[in-house]
């Protein structure tokens, strides 16, 4: 079984974001970069049901710049066996990204193509079902857990109030989110190992972005706020205050 | 003059509340525009009537599409639905929500109508005929103003953010059926399995009380969950990502930058420290409360209203408080 993973190189979410003079921009200096939280969890998917087949290889693939190939490197390391990366500068426009990346994937030859549910950067949440309907492939999304058996993947889909069971047909698409996957940790040897392993790398192809981000603020700081009090004889005033100042009890 | 469509939600026959804010959401961008506005929801027979009350928001026209093959559950076949329609309307902007469900759908018909989407808007404006949005971004660390080009423009709107507005209209309900072939299948739900105690999604929830590790044990959740029982119905739980980490609530439960961004117009956040990763999920809520043993907690940075001291003290005290009030 061969499985491709789209991993997104993304701030470290302890980053402070400030924005850049210009406004359209956050300050790149300084900024740790890691691999999205959520496309762990679906490398890790990928390694269970490749290592879990006997079979197949994981191929990791971005859209970034130059410095993903840090983030490709490590995904290596942790056991994924090629990697591609299509140096370019993907925007907010997720259509625009899920193009590339469709372009890329098309006629390749993964039965699962995994993605996380969302990139923590610009929180889109929407480039694993584009790229599937890009590709005429079935997709699940939010999926928590996912098995395959002969042609058909089983995935469960975290949902409001429950868990949705669906079978999706492979080739198929399928994002990943926080549940049975534990991201595994690099090994030393799998850190070596990852030097040798190919890693492709080439332009993206040109895609418009049909989306122009005008500016960029800092979100409004909240009013200040205050200690009501301590322990428990803090309370009745606490309820006080919520229902005659703030007015939402 | 090219409409404004509201995608709305009905499950299980009952049209989803959250399609009220997408409706006021789209008549707000109908007037600026100067167009009407059509509530559609997607699903079997009589999918019409459950959206009918929607035009109480200022739904001109109100349709059931009645797909063929629809079952609770599949995407693909709304999707293709929902995208013919839009494509025989022309329809200037669609409305989704950015809900669990909405999430699901938005980005498959936006890619087969080859439009760019955009998700989980807080504010719309109007700017000489193009729809400007404002959406958090690096979740919520920073606001991104961004303008759509072309048509239609499709975006989602965050839940709990946009008000309900009343503007009543006779609405006559119209049945379109469809019968989408193209790019569906290969997909089957087979089965759902309901999790305890979570009727309502803490994304959608209008109060939300929120546990950490400070709550010590799993077994001691009885005291949040009375909490948020004295609440009433429209407030949920949450969690902190060390206590769904620990195992002790499911994920679906978590907020912040890797869980759920919750806008409740009242938070409590009982025992959490307040890291960088969790205020990210929840610092747009309307009222903050926080409890905390410890005066430093960086939580009481956002909160409006703070009270030092044992949660094991003034969570059950807060419950029997809000009790007495409702006795009144
Ligand atoms: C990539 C990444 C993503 C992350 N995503 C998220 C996310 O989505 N959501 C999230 O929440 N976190 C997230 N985190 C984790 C985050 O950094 C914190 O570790 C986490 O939020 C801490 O949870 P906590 O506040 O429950 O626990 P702690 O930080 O351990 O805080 C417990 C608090 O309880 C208080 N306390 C203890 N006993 C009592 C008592 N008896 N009465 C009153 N107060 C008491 C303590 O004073 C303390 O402030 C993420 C981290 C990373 C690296
Ligand atoms: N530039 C990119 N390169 C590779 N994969 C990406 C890129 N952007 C998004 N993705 C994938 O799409 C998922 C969802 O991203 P988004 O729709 O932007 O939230 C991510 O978790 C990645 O798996």
């Amino acid at each position: 079984m061969n499985i491709t993973v789209c991993v997104k190189r993304v701030p470290d979410t302890e980053t402070r974001i400030r924005i850049a003079p210009g406004g359209t921009d956050i300050e790149r200096d300084g900024v740790k970069y890691v691999l999205s939280p959520y496309d762990e969890f679906a490398l890790e998917a990928a390694l269970q049901l490749v290592e879990g087949a006997g079979a197949g290889e994981v191929t990791l693939l971005s859209y970034g710049p130059e410095a993903a190939k840090e983030s490709l490197r490590a995904g290596l390391a942790l056991g994924a066996h090629r990697a591609v990366l299509l140096k370019g500068d993907p925007g907010m426009d997720g259509w625009a990204t899920a193009r590339v990346l469709a372009g890329e994937l098309d006629g390749g030859g993964a039965d699962l193509v995994l993605f996380g549910v969302k990139a923590v950067d610009d929180d889109q949440q929407q480039v694993g079902p584009m790229v599937a309907e890009l590709l005429g492939r079935p997709c699940a999304t939010s999926v928590a857990a996912v098995d395959v058996d002969r042609g058909v993947a089983t995935c469960r889909r975290a949902v409001e109030g429950g868990q949705e069971v669906v079978e999706i047909d492979l080739p198929a698409v399928a994002t990943v989110t926080k549940g049975r996957y534990e991201p595994r940790y690099a090994s030393l040897r799998g850190i070596m190992m990852a030097k040798r392993k190919p890693l492709d790398e080439k332009e993206a192809p040109a895609a418009e972005a049909g989306l122009v981000v005008e500016r960029l603020d800092q979100p409004p700081p909240r009013p200040e706020g205050r200690i009501v009090g301590e322990g428990p004889d803090a309370v009745a005033e606490l309820v006080r205050l919520l229902r005659e100042e703030a007015k939402v009890l | 003059m090219a409409g404004v469509l509201a995608v709305a939600e009905v499950r299980d026959g009952a049209l989803r509340s959250v399609s009220r804010e997408v409706v006021s959401a789209a008549r707000g961008i109908a007037d600026a525009l100067g167009g009407a506005v059509e509530a559609a929801a997607c699903g079997g027979p009589g999918v019409g009537g459950a959206a009918g009350p929607l035009a109480a928001q200022g739904a001109d026209r109100v349709v059931g599409i009645e797909a063929a093959g629809w079952e609770p559950g599949r995407v693909d076949i709304s999707a293709a639905a929902l995208a013919a329609h839009v494509r025989s309307r022309a329809h200037a902007a669609v409305v989704f929500a950015a809900t669990g469900p909405g999430r699901d759908l938005a980005p498959r018909v936006a890619a087969k109508l080859d439009r760019p989407l955009l998700t989980d808007v807080t504010d719309v404006e109007v700017d000489g005929g193009d729809i400007l949005v404002t959406r958090p971004v690096f979740a919520g660390k920073a606001l991104a103003r961004v303008r759509a080009k072309g048509t239609p423009v499709l975006l989602s709107i965050r839940p709990n953010v946009f008000a309900v507005t009343e503007s009543p209209r006779d609405a006559v309900t119209e049945v379109v059926s469809a019968d989408p072939a193209e790019g569906t299948g290969g997909y089957r739900v087979k089965g759902f399995e309901a999790s305890e105690g979570a009727a309502l999604d803490v994304s959608e929830a209008e109060i939300v009380v929120s546990g950490g590790r400070g709550m010590k044990d799993p077994s001691n959740w009885h005291i949040l969950a009375d909490l948020r029982e004295a609440l009433g119905e429209t407030a949920a739980l949450g969690a902190s990502r060390a206590v769904v980490d620990a195992g002790w609530r499911p994920h679906a439960e978590q907020v912040g930058q890797t869980g759920k961004t919750v806008t409740p117009r009242l938070y409590f956040a009982m025992a959490i420290s307040g890291a960088i990763q969790h205020l990210a999920g929840m610092r747009t809520s309307g009222v903050i409360v926080a409890v905390n043993r410890d005066a430093d907690a960086p939580i009481f940075g956002v909160a409006d209203y703070g009270i030092v001291g044992d949660v094991f003290e003034i969570a059950p005290r807060l419950a029997e408080a809000i009790r007495e009030l409702q006795d009144d």
